[in-house]
């Protein structure tokens, strides 16, 4: 009950301040100055993901965290538009691509922080220190073990062949981890086999794409097809769901680790990730959460909780997902993804897949 | 534009050299009259001939661009001076009635009642209503009245306040024409009791006839005519007038003297309105009443159509030098369609245009 | 007596008409906006969009428009004229029961059926354990398709068309009826041949309202994967990260829109809304009775039952059952979501009664075009509009912070962006066109010559708004305010792009959840954006028929 208490006061005032604002704006009165220590957060990350954490970390420091959620790319739209007066301290959110825009956009700016440096693999972050990675999760192959043999599959690339012809789901090419993992094999194969492959996986659909991650798990387990590509976490997420209907999802489906031979790049992964924006105000503040969010704590909390992996090495994975396995993750660098997005998107559209 | 001054008697309203318009284009053109306190008033002309613009313009929704009006020998409207609607005292009724929706009819009544006890209030709104026929009706809403009905509550609601002149504005046009034909003279009835001055809009002749002591006959912005509607009817002073007043045909004639006309019809004799050089050529005007059926006439038209009208036939004829007339005959003399019938033309006043 | 002098009588309140270009600029600007970055380079996204998908985008979105057109035409006419014209078992009740879809957001309705009918769902689940087939084995509606997006929107549309003909129907002289029986025709034919001619501007302009709702529909086609114009803006703004591009596209949606208004305003040009002043005294209505009410009241009892009785009691029992249970901040969500679109509705229909009276006092082409583009915001989704909103007030803020450090030294912030002035100007472009609509039916019912007759009788202008306007209006504003309010409650893009820190409400806690994939969770937060958008929605049925 507390908790929910001080969520409400924390609600509570924003709200007042925007009259207050109102009011000041009109007296012209300075708003700059706030007694209280705080950090702005503009997360792309959802609440119910991110708000927990982000009490912990208030509890902890006594920094009051101000959040606003929403779509990437209006929130860095909204950034590049604040410019130089926007309020926010941080930018999180939930795929690379983004965080690289935001650094192309000028909105970030470099952190040189020892200890991130030193917890945070190399892949995982911007070469340049603008943005960090927080977590990961791998976009893999789920299938019907009923219907499907392990042994038919080996990596994403295989997925075109022909013998998949009518068995496969997958969501929309909208969807930004299909992009992403489009623009990772851009990149590990060019964009003419990458292009290549497209017209050979969208050949293979079962039926146009559809729904969310979730949706297409429940469809491999109810027959509509054999197999999908789901990120982890979904899957996680059933498995640790207490609703039998979830439960007999999981049960009836399988994971396979793609690309994981050797000489192969391994499964693809993305990370939600923060950067510290370039007019923040409160970049110590900043900084701190940041590095909060990237403690053992934190870490393991998003294992727990989201079932994803964390990006500090040494922290065990969600107990769900250890069932299946350890995997080679594809170590590409991430800014890459932010690179190729635009021709992920084009090449999807050529392929037709919708 | 000559004045039109009916009498030297107290003019209630006093109207000179009046032009209105929109965006400095005239919709009425320097227009002068009067009205004497008591007086009905009309004006008559076919529609858009700027009768309605000069009645808002009265009643100051418009404003003046020449010329002025004044209640009472007070100015009230001039291109220097506009006294709000509201500070005028002139009541209003309109074409679609425009009672309010939300009020019952006693309250549409008493809306422009102020400063007044309830108990005069109710007086007088009862008072009204016994004018109109319509007590009992008071605690109902305009929407459960016949149209009839709507209308005689709009008209009480505008006398209401004992306003100093009444403008109508084409009041009975959205009604049948029995519930004119009952309501026209009601009406008229009803202002005569109360000793009010008013103005009535309409573009039928009839309901002139039937409710106005005086009419003005507009046309394009102008008045041709002010006159009682004996004058307007027999003494035209314009084709205009001639042609839109009453049915009518022009006769081409000649004159031969003073007091003769020669034409189709031969010799008529009578007084002509205006002193004409001989030889003079004219048009005739001839009204239905003026052409008798008259067997025993040197004469000759066909009959090309026909009303009964009761107390009599009108006929349309066909002379053979190819004129069309009316000609009234009484209801006894009934011809086929085709069959040759004689005239006469009986006239004493000669209402004549030149050609 | 006061005489008074008066520069120029044939313009009062010159000032109104000022005051609404103003108005209009304001609320043109986000739109003004997103139309500038037509001239913007954009990467050559076009040649990329025309070879690949723009026609799939063109004609999925006319299909959209023309499905729900019938749709909702379908639906919203026969049950407006039989609840208006005829008594049946149960048509009083269900004149007002039929509102109650617009109390229900088209993306909430559409998880519903999703999670419904889904071959995940209990309806498919329970097919597969009676018959023993399998997946493929038996055909099944699939809802998430265009087809399936159709029938979602029509459902919660369809109120539009049927509050705009209802009140169309109930105008009409019940004369009519009569004079066409003694014509020959049956009532059927009558209502072909008469009531519906007679209503078609009163049809257009639900219609349009409802067109306009598809055009900036995102949720609902985004949840069933229909690649429509809308969703191939988003895609171009978030996919490609090229927003002059999606601007470009919307741009080209707005020429949609100017389409759609023009068709509405060229469709009721020779019918003017002033009721007549010759009312039959009382409407006559037609008694159906027998196998003709049982079929009269089914038929209107479907779109209750499928626009908002059985996906209501769907999200009541997940929320009941199934989902996480209620927190506190629940009410706080409740209350941010209420105040908000207590205010919007507030600001936006004080502007559209300026906007409405000067069109009134002034209806000159400029006044008009004026009030016309103040309206264009509707058919943009909502995230463009916030795009376009933040563009200028960071503008403002930016210089306004200039001005302050020069004066001051002091640096005093973004005081618009980021705070709720930036939502209610939101809100008020984007629902400029409902709240006009209503404003303006009810003006155009107090005949120019109730206003004459009121001054004759001795009323100053201020006087006749008092005691004619304000009555005779009461119930166009109220209606304003209450479609305002339920459209606020539901608007989900601009909320979520321009709310202050800390600020969430309902709509946003039901995206977030189901964009999430947790359907059942978001119900909570779903069947309460229904239940607080019920109350006007009660209101505003009672409100009408107390104007009848």
């Amino acid at each position: 009950m507390t908790f929910q208490w001080s969520a409400l006061s924390s609600f509570s005032s924003p709200a007042r301040a925007s009259h207050v604002v109102l009011a000041a704006s009109i007296l012209g009165a300075s708003m700059a100055a706030s007694a209280a220590e705080e950090v702005n957060v503009y997360s792309a990350r959802k609440e119910a993901l991110i708000k927990p954490m982000l009490d912990r970390f208030t509890t902890d420091t006594g920094i009051n965290v101000n959040l606003v959620t929403g779509s990437a790319d209006a929130l860095l739209r909204r950034l590049q538009v604040e410019g130089s007066a926007s309020p926010a301290d941080v930018f999180i959110t939930v795929d690379a691509g983004r965080l690289y825009r935001a650094k192309k956009a000028g909105v970030l700016q470099p952190i040189q922080d020892a200890e991130l440096e030193s917890t945070i693999p190399a892949n995982l972050k911007d070469s340049d220190d603008y943005w960090f990675g927080l977590s990961q999760r791998a976009r893999v192959i789920f299938y019907n073990p009923k219907k499907v043999d392990a042994s038919e599959f080996s990596t994403y690339e295989g997925l075109a062949d022909a013998k998949w012809k009518g068995r496969i789901c997958v969501r929309s090419s909208s969807n930004i981890y299909n992009q992403s993992l489009v623009a990772s094999m851009i990149d590990a194969d060019g964009k003419e086999a990458t292009s290549k492959w497209l017209k050979g996986f969208v050949a293979n659909f079962a039926r146009p794409p559809f729904g969310g991650d979730t949706d297409l798990l429940k469809a491999v387990a109810a027959g509509v097809c054999d197999v999908t590509l789901a990120n982890t976490y979904y899957f996680g997420r059933m498995g640790n769901s207490d609703k039998a209907k979830d439960q007999a999802v999981f049960n009836s489906l399988a994971i396979f680790w793609p690309n994981q031979a050797q000489g192969q790049r391994g499964a693809h992964v993305n990370v939600s990730g923060a950067g510290v924006t370039a007019s923040a105000e409160h970049k110590e503040n900043a900084v701190k959460l940041i590095r909060f969010l990237t403690s053992h704590e934190a870490q393991e909390w998003y294992a727990e909780v989201n079932n994803e992996y964390p990006v500090v090495k040494g922290i065990e994975p969600p107990k769900v997902l250890q069932n299946f396995g350890t995997f080679k993750a594809d170590s590409l660098s991430l800014s890459v993804l932010g690179d190729n997005n635009r021709f992920a998107v084009e090449l999807m559209d050529e392929a037709g897949w919708k | 534009m000559s004045s039109f001054s009916s009498s030297q008697v107290l003019q209630e309203l006093t109207v000179s050299g009046l032009s209105v318009g929109y965006h400095g284009q005239a919709v009425v053109h320097n227009v002068s009259f009067d009205l004497t306190a008591g007086q009905i008033g009309c004006l008559l002309g076919p529609s858009g001939c700027g009768k309605s613009t000069l009645l808002r313009a009265i009643a100051g929704f418009e404003s003046v661009l020449s010329g002025s009006i004044s209640l009472n020998g007070e100015v009230i409207s001039s291109v220097d001076y506009w006294l709000p609607p509201e500070q005028r005292q002139i009541g209003m009724v309109f074409q679609d009635i425009a009672l309010f929706p939300h009020l019952t009819i006693m309250e549409n009544i008493a809306f422009g009642l102020k400063g007044m006890t309830k108990s005069a209030t109710k007086a007088r709104v009862d008072e009204l209503l016994e004018l109109i026929g319509l007590v009992g009706y008071e605690m109902r809403y305009p929407h459960s009245l016949s149209g009839g009905q709507q209308q005689r509550v709009a008209l009480a609601r505008a006398m209401a306040p004992k306003p100093k002149l009444l403008l109508m504005d084409e009041p009975f046009s959205g009604l049948d024409a029995k519930l004119r034909e009952e309501l026209v003279p009601d009406v008229r009835q009803i202002l005569k009791h109360e000793g009010m001055s008013a103005i009535l809009v309409t573009h039928d002749q009839m309901e002139a006839f039937a409710m106005a002591d005086v009419i003005a006959v507009m046309e394009a912005g102008e008045i041709h005519q002010y006159g009682t509607p004996y004058q307007i009817y027999h003494r035209p002073e314009s084709r205009f007038t001639a042609r839109f007043v009453g049915q009518g045909d022009f006769l081409s004639a000649v004159v031969c003297d003073y007091h003769c006309l020669e034409s189709d019809l031969g010799r008529i004799r009578g007084v002509l309105s205006d002193e004409l050089a001989i030889g003079t050529e004219v048009d005739l005007l001839v009204r239905p009443d003026d052409v008798i059926h008259d067997d025993a006439s040197e004469f000759k038209g066909l009959v090309m159509s026909k009303w009964f009208r009761g107390s009599h036939f009108l006929y349309r004829v066909k002379l053979s030098s190819g004129l069309v007339v009316y000609c009234f005959a009484s209801s006894h003399h009934n011809h086929a369609i085709g069959q040759e019938i004689g005239i006469n033309i009986e006239l004493d006043h000669l209402v004549v245009f030149t050609k | 007596m006061s005489k008074q002098k008066i520069a120029q009588t044939q313009a009062p309140f010159a000032w109104l008409k000022w005051l609404t270009m103003a108005i209009a600029v304001v609320l043109a600007l986000p739109v003004l906006v997103v139309v500038a970055n037509v001239f913007a380079g954009s990467d050559g996204v076009w040649a990329h969009l025309w070879r690949t998908v723009l026609a799939d985008y063109v004609s999925n979105s006319l299909l959209l428009m023309v499905g729900v057109a019938v749709g909702v035409l379908l639906i919203g006419v026969p049950v407006a004229w039989l609840t208006s014209v005829c008594r049946f078992p149960g048509s009083s009740f269900l004149s007002w029961a039929l509102l109650l879809p617009l109390a229900m957001p088209a993306y909430i309705i559409a998880y519903t059926y999703t999670g419904l009918l889904d071959f995940a769902g209990p309806v498919q689940e329970t097919i597969r354990a009676l018959s023993g087939l399998g997946y493929g084995e038996y055909w099944f509606f699939e809802i998430r398709s265009l087809g399936g997006a159709v029938i979602m929107l029509s459902l919660v549309l369809y109120p539009y068309v049927y509050l705009m003909s209802r009140a169309a129907f109930l105008e009409q002289s019940a004369n009519t009826l009569e004079v066409s029986r003694t014509l020959g025709y049956s009532n059927l034919s009558a209502f072909f041949r008469l009531a519906l001619p007679l209503a078609r501007p009163a049809i257009i302009a639900g219609l349009t309202l409802a067109m306009m709702e598809v055009l900036a529909d995102y949720g609902t086609v985004q949840y069933f994967g229909v690649a429509t114009f809308t969703t191939g803006i988003m895609r171009t703004f978030y996919g490609f990260g090229d927003l002059a591009g999606a601007s470009q596209l919307a741009g080209v949606l707005l020429l949609f829109v100017c389409v759609l208004i023009f068709t509405e305003r060229y469709s009721r040009r020779k019918l003017r809304y002033h009721a007549s002043g010759l009312r039959k005294a009382s409407q006559r209505e037609l008694v159906l009775s027998g196998w003709r009410g049982v079929v009269a009241c089914g038929f209107c009892c479907l779109p209750v039952l499928f626009g908002f009785l059985l996906p209501a009691g769907v999200l009541l029992y997940w929320s009941l059952f199934e989902a996480e249970p209620l927190t506190w901040d629940f009410l706080l969500l409740a209350w941010h979501s209420f105040y908000l679109a207590f205010l919007a509705a507030l600001i936006v229909v004080a502007l559209a009664l300026v906007l409405s009276y000067a069109l009134r006092l002034h209806p000159s082409r400029s006044v008009s075009s004026a009030v016309a583009s103040a309206g264009v915001g509707y058919a943009l989704p909502g995230t463009i509009i916030a795009i376009g909103v933040i563009v200028p007030l960071a503008w403002l803020d930016h210089r306004l912070i200039e001005v302050v450090k020069e004066v001051t030294g002091d640096n005093i912030g973004l005081l618009f962006s980021g705070t709720i002035v930036a939502l209610l100007f939101a809100y008020a472009v984007r629902f400029m066109a409902v709240s006009l609509g209503a404003v303006q039916s009810g003006l155009g019912k107090i005949k120019p010559s109730m206003d004459m007759a009121a001054r004759s009788l001795g009323l100053t202008p201020l006087q006749v708004l008092k005691r004619v306007h304000f009555p005779l209006l009461k119930g166009s504003v109220l209606t304003a305010l209450l479609i305002v309010f339920v459209d606020v409650l539901k608007e989900l893009p601009a909320t979520l792009i321009l709310r202050p820190f800390n600020f969430n409400t309902l709509a946003v806690r039901a995206f977030e959840l189901a964009s999430d994939e947790r359907l059942v969770d978001a119900a909570p937060a779903s069947i309460m954006i229904v239940l607080v958008g019920l109350i006007p929605v009660v209101l505003l049925n009672r409100s009408i028929s107390k104007h009848h």
